[in-house]
């Protein structure tokens, strides 16, 4: 299986659920809906990419056990301040432009076009994170919560694509969180994402 | 023997499930109908990713074929061919009636906040393009919110794609 598109629909699932945790509880309604419909479009993403490495898009995004994920550790976190919450997006949406532009290179028609078609969906999701990064980028609360989130960003992208992202965001390049690697939040937001799943009898469709 | 005008035409009584006004040949997101004796291939193009109508809009052209007595077969192609400059001038100017601004023409790279932040975009009520945006997200992947500040009515704009 292609690890990094795997990687890539890990990413998206898990940030999208991580997102999906704003419903309802958002600092101002904009944001609820922003949040929600973010949430939407990035586990949208996940199911297109699982569809092309499987034919049971489901079974791959929820039939796995954790350790077998292979998201990185910056979508995992369990943020609970919005500082942080709108910095990880930020420092995502950075990184994930980077590795689709790439990917809408790809040698595989099927992927050039998928990516091309995620990428101007994303834009969306980067005008959202310029906006708020716009407006907190001289709050201490923030600047200290990317500081915190930078070398998990830097985890999100392959070792060769890093340098682009410290020179996008201003950041010097440091030791990076690396994927392959879980924090324990990924258990508990998998307990939670798989719960329906593993509670159906089989052949329940829906 | 069924023909593709007869399944384009059944195709054209299906409604967008989340925009009722429009079908979805109106909507652009069907790219082909091919007829084989009496196998019927529909090539689909999804709007947004995620967006939550994609079964339902797949279910429905697939009764839709097999009630004109033929065999459906409905392909979803991810990829980059729709964009919203595929909604027909019939379709935008239904979208416009009920209250959706129509989406701005795609560009060669994907839209900037400086453009939706712009005074380019027209109020459906009153035609005014003094209006600003809300949110760059609304109640579906598809709309933003934008309001009019001369006739004061808040609307939703469909999102460049």
């Amino acid at each position: 299986m292609n690890e990094l598109l795997l990687g890539l629909a890990d990413d998206e699932l898990i940030i999208g659920w991580r997102d999906s945790e704003w419903t309802g509880i958002a600092p101002m309604l904009e944001e609820d809906v922003a949040f929600s419909s973010i949430a939407q479009n990035e586990i949208g993403h996940a199911r297109a990419v699982y569809e092309l490495l499987t034919d049971d898009a489901d079974a791959l995004a929820l039939d796995r056990e954790p350790a077998e994920y292979r998201c990185a550790p910056l979508v995992e976190l369990r943020l609970l301040d919005w500082a942080h919450a709108i910095a990880r997006r930020w420092l995502y949406e950075q990184a994930d432009e980077i590795r689709i532009s790439a990917l809408r290179e790809d040698d595989d028609a099927r992927i050039a076009g998928l990516a091309a078609k995620i990428n101007r969906e994303e834009a969306y999701h980067r005008m959202h994170a310029e906006m708020w990064h716009e407006r907190l980028r001289d709050e201490l609360r923030f600047r200290d919560a990317v500081a915190e989130l930078w070398p998990y960003a830097l985890g999100v992208l392959p070792p060769a694509q890093r340098g682009e992202l410290a020179s996008r965001t201003g950041l010097a390049e440091v030791g990076a969180v690396e994927r392959g690697t879980h924090t324990d939040d990924l258990a508990q937001l998998w307990d939670e994402m798989t719960m329906v799943r593993r509670s159906q009898p089989a052949g329940t469709q829906w | 023997m069924v023909t593709a005008e007869q399944v384009w035409a059944a195709l054209d009584e299906i409604a967008d499930p989340e925009i009722p006004v429009i079908s979805l040949v109106d909507l652009g997101v069907i790219r082909s109908v091919d007829v084989h004796d009496g196998h019927v291939r529909v090539e689909f193009t999804p709007t947004f990713l995620g967006c939550p109508a994609l079964e339902a809009m797949k279910t429905a052209m697939e009764e839709k074929v097999a009630g004109l007595g033929a065999e459906p077969e409905v392909r979803v192609i991810s990829d980059d061919s729709w964009s919203t400059d595929r909604i027909t001038p019939a379709g935008r100017e239904k979208l416009r009636t009920a209250g959706f601004a129509p989406p701005a023409p795609r560009e060669a790279s994907a839209p900037q906040l400086v453009q939706l932040q712009s005074k380019a975009f027209r109020c459906p009520y009153c035609g005014s393009t003094e209006t600003k945006l809300e949110n760059i997200f609304g109640p579906t992947p598809c709309r933003s919110l934008r309001y009019c500040e001369s006739c004061r009515q808040p609307f939703e704009q469909f999102k460049t794609i």
